[in-house]
């Protein structure tokens, strides 16, 4: 059989492994923040080419898993209300609520649409005078801008039957309060190139300097994951702790200045919760008092009960880093994409889904 | 099954269509041609083996880059039994059209699907046209039901697929996916994209008179080449081993995946056919496919082995190995 071998990129990948073995004397956890870096690292099999010295683990950066299902329990609320069209990104369409999710909603008569852009729902709210149109804005400091954008062009386009259910979250405050609670233990983060380019470097300094963790802002290739690594590594055997950038061509140090104007026209910071890891301090954001018109909350209440989560699940371990998805009871049985117990399983980012379905444990080599 | 109602996912070809046609089609209609689960069931009348089958069109929008739902309809049957080892000769097509639908657009699909009819020189034989109420379809959907004789000497079975066979994938992949996607989502794709859409009957009768020894085909079309691939592993009771760095992909196409958060792997595809050969005859299947319009770009992306039966594996560009798994129903785009 033919096959034209990467000769050039395993090369490279080789040398990197070579270099991080020999940089590793101890074992050391990493931990890559974000969901698209989970995936990635799993979509090129980076586990298997690293010593087993090094241990990664996922941190809390899939906007879907983090969202508490109580939060979709609201959505589906609003779906079920007269006259509302809720619109969403697609990976929020299956995330199990407390006792439905928006899809079977939908198969159950409720006009709910799939969105890539939420400038779309601008006109589709223009389409539909006479109802409510809901996005339910979701995601970090990625998506926020986006979200914040639409306000102002609904705003300045007069739309008012435009709203949003708002859930966005913060990235750096969800790391530090992991970092201040005890049971959070690792040696260096591989930190997401795609928020810190609208954040810039600046918000990330302070786990190298409040909490000597080597820390690097990578990209999401297989060789510029490899290379953050080795940097990581490299800190480590120094004995060092900084924070580095290794995906310059896309993150500039001051960020995306236009996209963080936006953010912080619309936007005020406030406390959240997060599945799993309960209310944290700053790490969420609300609209400011001028936008307030635009959260459906304040437009048409309704209200939801407030109900336990499922008590094996250990979804909130798992995005702490506490926890692999393999050592969750539910893993695999009771809990599978197919029907999620914990949200971890149900976005394609998170962790227990990409270690289901990428799951190099169950291949025999 | 689970829940109370039809969700989407049940359409996908994934896991959740697996579920409602275990849990409620098989029981129902039990027998052992229905047993194969090919896409096109190969029948046997009078000592003369055909094969049959039948697919349903509902893509939207109904005119895409590459194609249209007319020439999908006339594909999508053909191939199903050029993959059963046949040669299609007669066609049925039904349309179910909404009211309001404009008379000219059907009359463009209409010609369309002739004039795939005659590339893939099948003869549409019968039809029916059914009117609905405004709403109570989405424009237009076409169901075609073709027929075919068995080509003598070639048996197309996962009961031939065992280890040591390569198998072979006839050209790009995810170009049908994303072009219709793009077209439904607005999103711009370079003009290198489109459908993929077309008939492989011509291609198949090349492969299999060059090779009658090849034992599976499949066209990989809803979930795309995992999804098929994860099928015939699990009813062969096999592993399948690909390598990335094999799999014939646009640079173009891997950008917009990337960018969704897709996976090309599960995309669709209407103008591509695998096949699972003998390492033995794949040179000489090669060659014959490199001749063909349509199999320019074929190439071995992968081989069956012994070990890691009901799983496909895929070794990576650096080296490892992750799972394809199969996928409970279609990708979603993601939020970041």
């Amino acid at each position: 059989m033919v096959v034209e071998l990467d000769m050039e990129l395993q090369t490279m990948a080789a040398f990197l492994t070579r270099q991080i073995d020999g940089l590793i004397t101890r074992p050391i956890r990493l931990m890559e923040v974000c969901g698209t870096h989970t995936v990635a690292i799993f979509k090129a099999a980076i586990r298997q080419l690293l010593p087993a010295q090094v241990e990664l683990v996922s941190g809390p950066g899939c906007p879907v898993c983090v969202t508490p299902s109580r939060y979709l329990d609201t959505a589906i609320a609003y779906s079920r209300e007269k006259g509302v069209i809720v619109t969403t990104f697609g990976d929020m369409m299956r995330v199990p609520g407390t006792d439905s999710t928006l899809s079977e909603q939908r198969a159950a008569g409720a006009d709910i649409r799939m969105v890539y852009s939420p400038l779309e729902c601008i006109e589709i709210a223009k389409s539909n005078p006479l109802k409510r149109v809901v996005f339910l804005a979701v995601g970090f400091e990625t998506t926020a801008p986006l979200v914040a954008g639409t306000i102002l062009t609904a705003q300045a386009a007069g739309v008012k039957n435009f709203f949003v259910l708002p859930a966005h979250k913060r990235v750096p405050p969800v790391l530090q309060a992991l970092l201040s609670n005890a049971g959070v233990q690792v040696d260096g983060f591989l930190l997401p190139g795609n928020v810190c380019a609208i954040t810039g470097e600046q918000p990330f300094e302070f786990l190298a300097s409040q909490y000597q963790i080597p820390a690097v802002i990578a990209g999401f290739s297989p060789l510029e994951i490899l290379q953050a690594i080795y940097r990581l590594a490299k800190q480590i055997h120094a004995g060092e702790a900084r924070l580095e950038n290794q995906y310059k061509q896309v993150v500039r140090p001051e960020g995306n200045l236009t996209a963080v104007r936006i953010l912080n026209q619309v936007y005020g910071e406030a406390d959240t919760d997060w599945r799993g890891l309960g209310c944290i301090a700053r790490s969420g954001l609300v609209l400011r008092s001028t936008y307030h018109s635009f959260d459906i909350r304040t437009a048409l209440p309704v209200t939801v009960p407030d109900r336990p989560v499922h008590s094996a699940c250990r979804c909130g371990e798992v995005l702490q880093g506490k926890a692999l998805p393999r050592e969750c009871l539910l893993f695999g049985t009771a809990c599978t994409p197919e029907q999620p117990i914990g949200a971890c399983m149900v976005s394609v980012e998170g962790a227990c889904a990409a270690w289901y379905q990428y799951g190099s444990w169950r291949w025999q080599g | 099954m689970n829940g109370e109602y039809i969700q989407l996912g049940h359409g996908s070809g994934g896991k959740m269509s697996q579920e409602l046609i275990a849990s409620i089609m098989l029981p129902a209609f039990s027998n052992n041609i229905l047993a194969e689960l090919h896409d096109g069931a190969r029948i046997t009348i009078h000592d003369t083996r055909l094969a049959f089958t039948t697919d349903s069109f509902i893509v939207k929008p109904l005119f895409f880059p590459g194609g249209d739902i007319g020439k999908l309809a006339v594909c999508g049957t053909v191939n199903d039994l050029a993959a059963a080892g046949a040669v299609p000769q007669y066609l049925s097509a039904a349309f179910i059209i909404e009211e309001g639908f404009p008379i000219w657009q059907l009359q463009k699909i209409v010609q369309s699907l002739q004039a795939a009819a005659q590339e893939a020189g099948v003869v549409i034989v019968t039809g029916d046209t059914k009117v609905v109420e405004k709403g109570a379809a989405d424009g237009l959907y076409i169901n075609t039901a073709g027929i075919g004789k068995q080509l003598d000497a070639v048996t197309i079975a996962t009961a031939g697929v065992r280890p040591g066979q390569d198998i072979i994938l006839s050209g790009y992949l995810g170009d049908h996916a994303l072009a219709v996607m793009a077209e439904r989502y607005g999103v711009m794709l370079p003009q290198t994209v489109s459908s993929d859409c077309a008939p492989l009957n011509g291609l198949v009768l090349d492969m299999l008179t060059a090779v009658p020894q090849i034992s599976m085909l499949r066209d990989p079309t809803r979930g795309g080449v995992a999804t098929a691939l994860n099928e015939i592993a699990g009813q062969a009771k096999v592993g399948i081993l690909l390598e990335e760095a094999a799999i014939p992909l646009r640079p173009e196409v891997a950008a917009v995946c990337e960018l969704l958060g897709f996976d090309p792997l599960y995309l669709a595809n209407e103008g591509k056919m695998l096949a699972f050969v003998d390492a033995e005859f794949t040179r000489r299947l090669l060659s014959v496919m490199h001749r063909h319009r349509y199999g320019g770009d074929a190439r071995v992306i992968g081989r069956v082995t012994g070990k890691n039966p009901g799983l496909v594996g895929l070794r990576t560009r650096l080296g490892g190995v992750r799972l394809l798994d199969m996928r409970a129903a279609d990708p979603l785009p993601r939020i970041c």
